[in-house]
């Protein structure tokens, strides 16, 4: 076969794998499209859109501070604690977890692996299940939405964990044990210090994700600013609308500078 | 004989106390915090039972359940599924304008950033939540909260990958003459392709799990069903729900990273 055939078999080869694809892509959204109940858009969507846009260019200025019961900042700043003590307990939780999945600290195999398994389970469940699980045990408000964050952080945490520690350098965790170092005076003097500006920074990162997540679990009774957010969208009152949500993007941003900022001053 | 001698006083320990005072402060701030919004260890404890009998009321779970979740599930996956393309769609324009290294003009590329930023401090359920009072309580609602949320990732991941093409491709067009449109087409696009296409995928899988959820806010999908299912203290159901949702994500998850294996 020439040189020239082989090609024109080559191209024609290709053509047909993209066309392929292409098939298959069209009936996807085919499936897609025409399984999507459309109901039609309300007709309140107009007015509504624009009492929206309406509440975002003079929002309820009065509602960020007001001396008794409840405003913006009181909650914001519930919003914030709910990250900061959910963090706290997540840390507690992912350490043992996370060196429990390390593979270069376990002996055998299994014992990494059903570690990684934990987390992984952990991982894929949302914190908003968790949230709602959780409502049904200690009652609505922010503790419930605390230990959601809590538990649902643990599973990222630990796996991040779990690989800073499977990246260190073994050096010194040898040179402890060669001088008799027992297994706690390797973890402490040998593993601690090389991970740690590894676990600030995981911890950071998913302390921005927390501040999302705990701004949303009022949406479903687990305290925070998600709270009077749903309650403001009820009462149709757009304007208080659109300062809470003013309110959580300001705080939001304001985390991420500061966070992303440690972060790159750690790593 | 030799004598070893120290070259000079042995340098001061530094002091200790900035960092435990740091330490002290930190602890402070998680205590503050947890008393601001009442955590209390005891209420977990004495609620113990509480979660003792959700997990036995959890098993065995209620298999039958998923044959009745199962259109939502399928209108889960067509929410994630339409919301990522629109997304994509609209973050193709918003990436070029926020890569530096595509339009000289520094104002223009620091407002879309700055817009990018703001868009993405939104989590995916309060967009959800005001979309559903916009569009009522439909999958409609929910396709349109991913769609913006998908913007915000792709775009984000996009101008990072646009950052950091090769140079040398777009300098040859350059010295051929192309126009900016040639220049993009041809010399920015096969260069990110790949990594746009990977980067759709990776916010689809996001989506998938998000979309599962928006239900809760009534922007449709399978979330529904877990609201419903936990008001009547079904949590057989719940946990059929959580199983069913586990292993459609787990699936997604290994054909999106089989693709995105290919391509990269």
């Amino acid at each position: 076969m020439s040189q020239r055939d082989q090609l024109k078999k080559a191209r024609a080869r290709k053509r047909g794998k993209i066309a392929l694809i292409l098939i298959g892509l069209i009936a996807i959204y085919v499936w897609a499209i025409s399984g999507i109940e459309f109901r039609g858009i309300q007709e309140t969507a107009g007015p509504v859109t624009k009492n929206i846009l309406k509440g975002f260019i003079s929002p309820d200025w009065s509602y960020v501070y007001s001396p008794d019961g409840e405003d913006l900042i009181r909650g914001l700043l519930e919003t914030l604690a709910i990250a900061i003590a959910g963090i706290f307990l997540s840390i507690i939780l992912a350490v043992p977890v996370g060196l429990w999945a390390a593979k270069n600290l376990s002996k055998s195999f299994i014992t990494s692996q059903s570690g990684k398994g934990v987390l992984s389970f952990f991982r894929t469940l949302p914190d908003i299940i968790l949230a709602l699980l959780f409502i049904k045990v200690v009652g609505p408000g922010a503790f419930a939405g605390m230990l959601a964050l809590g538990i649902g952080a643990m599973g990222m945490l630990g796996k991040l964990y779990a690989e800073e520690v499977e990246a260190m350098d073994p050096g010194p965790v040898e040179s402890i044990a060669a001088v008799g170092g027992n297994k706690l005076q390797q973890l402490a003097f040998g593993v601690i210090p090389q991970v740690l500006p590894g676990f600030i920074s995981a911890t950071l990162y998913r302390f921005e994700i927390n501040m999302r997540s705990a701004a949303t679990l009022g949406l479903i009774g687990a305290g925070g600013v998600g709270t009077a957010l749903i309650f403001a969208i009820q009462g149709r009152s757009w304007d208080r609308v659109g300062i809470i949500l003013i309110g959580i993007v300001v705080v939001v941003l304001i985390v991420d500078l500061l966070s992303s900022a440690l972060r790159k001053k750690i790593t | 004989m030799m004598d070893t001698k120290l070259n000079g006083p042995l340098p001061a320990k530094p002091s200790r106390w900035p960092f435990y005072f740091f330490l002290i402060g930190l602890f402070a701030i998680v205590l503050i915090s947890a008393i601001y919004i009442g955590a209390n260890p005891l209420t977990f404890i004495q609620n113990s039972d509480n979660m003792v009998d959700l997990f036995v009321r959890m098993f065995p779970p209620a298999w039958s359940y998923i044959a009745t979740t199962t259109p939502a599930m399928l209108e889960t996956i067509r929410m994630a599924l339409l919301g990522t393309t629109i997304g994509m769609i609209f973050s193709i324009p918003i990436m070029f304008l926020c890569a530096r290294n595509i339009f000289g003009l520094r104002w223009l590329v620091e407002l879309s950033r700055i817009g990018l930023n703001i868009l993405r401090t939104i989590p995916d359920l309060l967009l959800a939540a005001i979309f559903a009072a916009i569009l009522g309580f439909s999958p409609l609602a929910g396709i349109v909260a991913l769609s913006i949320f998908s913007i915000g990732i792709i775009a984000k991941l996009s101008f990072e990958a646009i950052e950091n093409i090769d140079n040398g491709p777009l300098e040859s067009m350059t010295a051929v003459g192309a126009n900016k449109l040639q220049w993009i087409a041809f010399g920015v696009v096969p260069q990110i392709l790949p990594h746009f296409v990977s980067y759709v995928l990776y916010t689809f899988e996001i989506n998938i799990r998000a979309a599962a959820i928006l239900g809760l806010v009534g922007a449709g999908g399978i979330g529904v069903f877990y609201d419903r299912a936990l008001g009547f203290f079904a949590y057989d159901q719940v946990l059929a729900l959580i199983l069913y949702t586990l292993v459609v994500v787990i699936i997604i998850d290994l054909i999106s990273l089989k693709i995105r294996e290919k391509l990269l």
